[in-house]
């Protein structure tokens, strides 16, 4: 029988590879977008997961309002990236400490 | 018996899609195999009865936001061999630092199985309503409790819009655009006229 915590199982492994996502590809700025993206999935499941368990519909709306959060954060980092490969026409987040000032 | 399967493949799919997202070698097969974990992830969420965010997902993700990824991803010119380089130098830290938080939350899932803490109840104020669907349900207390929050919400992506497209809006050079204060400006009296005058005759300018 499927529980709640088979779903914990499922939203944790995948926020762990988002984690791991960002920590192996340090260069890849969009990666690790995407990875990020990974993260907020997993969070968005539990979400889901607790409202069907607890019978409460707020978690399905909180789950909403991540998914709008997201997809502010990836259109501002999306346009972040861009102008940042303009400028210097490459995405190594390496050297991205010499964009200040 | 059904559903016990389709778990299954739900979330062998979407943990199998979300590691090929990190390990793909190409970024543009990373965006799709991330669609197919959105895609898996919505099949998840259909399991439970939350249809309305499974179709929220399927249409926000794949359809804006996997698109813009892959917009992005092929619009640069990027190699990204060089890129990857540090993956095998990084792998022993990523690993160790997912394995730390692996363990956490198996630790707290051991926890919880030897027993549960009891933080009270829901106070049912937003139990979904008898009957109805899914859909039905969320709209009567999205539009009603949290209808603030909502419009926040709304303020959040239009923020995210403008500075968007302030970011990568830039002036180009040597395009002649519409002036539209100049065209607003003008006045019958400056304007060119058509005259015929006779031969030997000036024109007044």
């Amino acid at each position: 029988m499927i529980g709640i915590e088979h779903y914990i199982v499922v939203s944790s492994i995948l926020f762990v590879l988002g984690v791991l996502g960002i920590f192996l590809n340090r260069k890849n700025i969009i990666i690790i977008l995407m990875a990020i993206e990974l993260i907020l999935l997993s969070v968005n499941i539990n979400f889901v997961a607790f409202s069907a368990f607890l019978h409460d519909l707020v978690g399905q709306i909180f789950a909403m309002f991540v998914l709008t959060v997201a997809a502010g954060e990836a259109a501002v980092g999306l346009a972040i990236l861009v102008i940042y490969f303009r400028a210097r026409g490459s995405i190594a987040v390496d050297d991205v400490n010499r964009m200040k000032g | 018996m059904i559903q016990l399967l389709a778990f299954y493949l739900f979330a062998a799919l979407v943990v199998a899609s979300g590691l090929l997202v990190i390990l793909a070698r190409n970024p543009v097969h990373s965006v799709l195999w991330l669609i197919l974990a959105f895609f898996n992830a919505a099949g998840l969420m259909i399991l439970i009865g939350a249809e309305f965010i499974a179709m929220l997902l399927v249409i926000v993700y794949v359809g804006a936001f996997a698109v813009l990824f892959l917009f992005v991803v092929m619009m640069l010119d990027i190699d990204f061999a060089t890129l990857r380089a540090g993956l095998v130098k990084n792998f022993p830290l990523g690993l160790s630092i997912a394995l730390i938080l692996l363990a956490e939350l198996v630790l707290g899932l051991g926890a919880n199985s030897a027993g549960v803490l009891h933080l009270g109840v829901a106070d049912g104020n937003a139990a979904p309503l008898a009957g109805a669907p899914n859909i039905e349900a969320i709209g009567a207390v999205l539009y009603s409790r949290y209808l603030f929050l909502f419009e926040a919400a709304g303020v959040v992506l239009l923020v995210a819009m403008i500075g968007a497209i302030v970011l990568t809006h830039r002036e180009r050079s040597g395009t002649k655009p519409q002036n539209i204060s100049k065209q607003v400006a003008r006045r019958p009296e400056e304007a060119t006229v058509n005259t015929q005058p006779e031969v030997g005759k000036g024109v007044s300018l």
